[in-house]
C-alpha cells in the first residue's frame, strides 16, 4: 500500500468515525486529534477502525508515536512491512 | 434528569359494559424539565383499536425532536381528544382508553386505578431538520411525509396503493429500500443536522437558565493523583485487545457509582423537598461537535463492571451524536457526570439540571507537582469538583462525597 493509499484510507475511517470533520483536509504535522477535535472515544473508535481494517493493532503504550498524520502514517506503514 | 408528570387521574363511563368502569387519561407527558408543551404530529391509533403493553400510540414534537410515545396498559381507545398538529401543554388529556374486558375481569375496578405508564421509546429528527419539496396535491399519510422528509425522499418519486392513490408508509419505506440499494453505503454515523442542534441548543439554554434561576448552587473541588488508576487502567489494557480497551472516564463513572451508594443525598431530586432516587442512573454529558450536548443515561452505573460502563458508552455516545436515543434515556437520570477529557481545561464547575441536586466535573488529566507523606512528585493530576443544590444538601456532604470519590479512584481493582 503506498502511502498516498494508506492516507486515503486513514481519511475515510476518521470520517465513519467523525463525520462532521474533514479529515483530507489535514497536514502532515498536523496533530490529529487537535486538529479535528475528536476525544479519546472517537480515537479509540478509530483504532479499533483500523484494526479491523489493516490488521494493525497499535498499543496504549504507542498512542504518543501516532499523534500527527505523519506519525501514524508512518507507524503503520513499519508495521505493514 | 427529569421526572414524568402524569397525573393519575381517571374517569368513569358509565356506558361501557353498563358499570362504572375507569377509563384512562392519557396525557401529553414530560419528557424534560424544561419542556412545557409538545405538539401532537401523529395519531398512531384510532378509536376501537386494541391497545397493548409497549404499543406506541403517538408521535409528539419537542424541543428535542420528534418522540415515540409508548402506552404500558392494555385497552380500547374510546377517543381523541386532540387533533394530529395540535400543540398543548404538559399534562393535556389527548385520548381516552377503556380498560380491557380481560383487565377488567381480573382487576377490581377501582377509582384509584392506576392511569397507564408511558413511555416514551425514540427520539428521532425533527422533520424540519431536513428540507424536501413539498409537493401540492400528493396524498400521503403524515408518518409517509415524515418518513420521506427524514430520508430525504421526494414523494412525487413514490407509487401510492393506499385509497384514492395515496401514498403509505409501506409505499415510502419499499421506496427507501429500493433508492438506498443503488446508493453508496453511507458513514455509520450521522451527523445531526444544523436545525437540530439548533433545537438542542434552545433546549440545553432553557434548563440552564431554569437552573440558574431556582438552583442555589455550592462548589467544591478536590485533586486526585491518578497514578494508581492509569498504571491499574494500563496494565489492564495491555492484556485486552483493541476493541475492548477501557478509557479512564470508565473508572471515573464506576467511582462516582460507588461513592453515591454512601450518598444517597445527591442521587435524588429536588421537587417540593428532596426525593433520594434508589436506581443510579448516571447522566454522561455528550457534547456535540456542531454545539450543545445531549446527556444520556448510563442505568445502574453502580451495578455495572467497568467492561459493562464501556459497552455502555460504546452504545450511548454514537447514538447521542446522531441524535438517536431513547427518551428514557433522556429523561431518567439521577445525576449528571461532564468529563472535559484531555487537552482542555484543569477543571469544570458544571450547572446543575434540574430538577437534579448534583453535578460531577472532571477536568483534563495533567502532570502537576503533588505533594504527600512529606513528598514531593510529579503526579498525574485530575481535578474532582461538585456542584451541589445546596436546598438538597450541605458543604460537608459534597467534601465527604468528594473525599470517598479519592479513596476509590486510589483502590481501581475493587471498582
Amino acid at each position: 500500500m503506498t502511502e498516498a493509499e494508506l492516507k486515503t484510507v486513514i481519511f475515510q475511517l476518521l470520517k465513519q468515525i467523525a463525520p462532521d470533520t474533514e479529515p483530507s483536509t489535514l497536514q502532515s504535522g498536523d496533530n490529529i486529534r487537535d486538529t479535528l477535535g475528536i476525544d479519546s472515544f472517537d480515537a479509540l473508535q478509530f483504532l479499533v477502525a483500523l484494526d479491523e481494517k489493516l490488521g494493525i493493532e497499535i498499543p496504549e503504550q504507542d498512542y504518543g508515536k501516532t499523534g500527527t498524520l505523519e506519525q501514524l502514517v508512518a507507524y503503520v506503514q513499519s508495521k505493514m512491512s | 434528569m427529569c421526572e414524568r408528570a402524569f397525573p393519575n387521574h381517571l374517569i368513569t363511563k358509565s356506558t361501557y359494559n353498563q358499570i362504572h368502569i375507569p377509563m384512562i387519561e392519557f396525557r401529553m407527558p414530560s419528557l424534560g424539565a424544561d419542556m412545557e408543551d409538545g405538539t401532537l404530529r401523529e395519531w398512531k391509533v384510532k378509536p376501537g383499536d386494541m391497545v397493548h403493553r409497549g404499543d406506541i400510540i403517538a408521535d409528539v414534537e419537542t424541543m428535542k425532536g420528534i418522540i415515540e410515545i409508548e402506552v404500558f396498559d392494555e385497552g380500547i381507545v374510546e377517543q381523541l381528544l386532540i387533533k394530529e398538529d395540535e400543540k398543548v401543554p404538559v399534562g393535556t388529556v389527548m385520548a381516552l382508553i377503556a380498560p380491557s374486558k380481560a383487565e377488567v375481569g381480573v382487576k377490581t375496578p377501582a377509582p384509584e386505578a392506576k392511569a397507564p405508564e408511558l413511555h416514551p421509546i425514540e427520539e428521532k429528527m425533527p422533520a424540519a431538520a431536513v428540507s424536501v419539496p413539498a409537493h401540492e396535491g400528493i396524498r400521503a399519510s403524515p408518518l409517509a411525509k415524515r418518513i420521506a422528509a427524514e430520508n430525504h425522499l421526494d414523494l412525487a418519486t413514490v407509487h401510492g396503493t393506499g385509497e384514492g392513490g395515496a401514498i403509505t408508509r409501506e409505499d415510502v419505506e419499499k421506496a427507501i429500500a429500493e433508492r438506498d440499494i443503488k446508493l453508496p453505503p453511507r458513514a455509520p454515523v450521522a451527523a445531526p443536522p444544523a436545525v437540530a442542534t439548533d433545537s438542542i441548543r434552545m433546549a440545553v439554554a432553557a434548563a440552564m437558565s431554569k437552573s440558574n434561576r431556582e438552583i442555589p448552587h455550592y462548589y467544591l473541588d478536590i485533586a486526585i493523583d491518578m497514578s494508581k488508576a492509569l498504571a491499574w487502567l494500563a496494565e489492564a489494557n495491555r492484556q485486552r485487545p483493541v476493541q475492548k480497551r477501557l478509557l479512564p472516564v470508565v473508572l471515573l463513572i464506576k467511582a462516582v457509582a460507588r461513592s453515591l451508594q454512601e450518598f444517597p443525598d445527591l442521587n435524588a431530586l429536588w421537587d417540593n423537598g428532596l426525593q433520594r432516587k434508589k436506581d443510579i442512573n448516571i447522566g454522561f454529558v455528550v457534547s456535540l461537535r456542531t454545539g450543545g450536548l445531549v446527556v444520556p443515561a448510563i442505568h445502574h452505573a453502580d451495578k455495572k463492571t467497568l467492561d459493562e460502563i464501556m459497552e455502555a458508552l460504546n452504545d450511548l455516545i454514537p447514538r447521542a451524536r446522531a441524535l438517536k436515543l431513547r427518551s428514557s434515556e433522556l429523561s431518567e437520570s439521577t445525576i449528571t457526570l461532564t468529563n472535559l477529557g484531555d487537552g482542555g481545561a484543569d477543571s469544570v464547575f458544571g450547572v446543575i439540571y434540574p430538577p437534579q441536586v448534583a453535578i460531577v466535573g472532571f477536568g483534563g488529566i495533567t502532570e502537576q507537582p503533588f505533594a504527600e507523606n512529606g513528598m514531593l512528585g510529579v503526579r498525574p493530576v485530575l481535578r474532582a469538583t461538585l456542584a451541589g443544590d445546596h436546598r438538597a444538601t450541605d458543604g460537608l456532604t459534597g467534601s465527604r462525597f468528594l473525599a470517598t470519590l479519592k479513596k476509590h479512584l486510589q483502590q481501581p481493582e475493587t471498582l
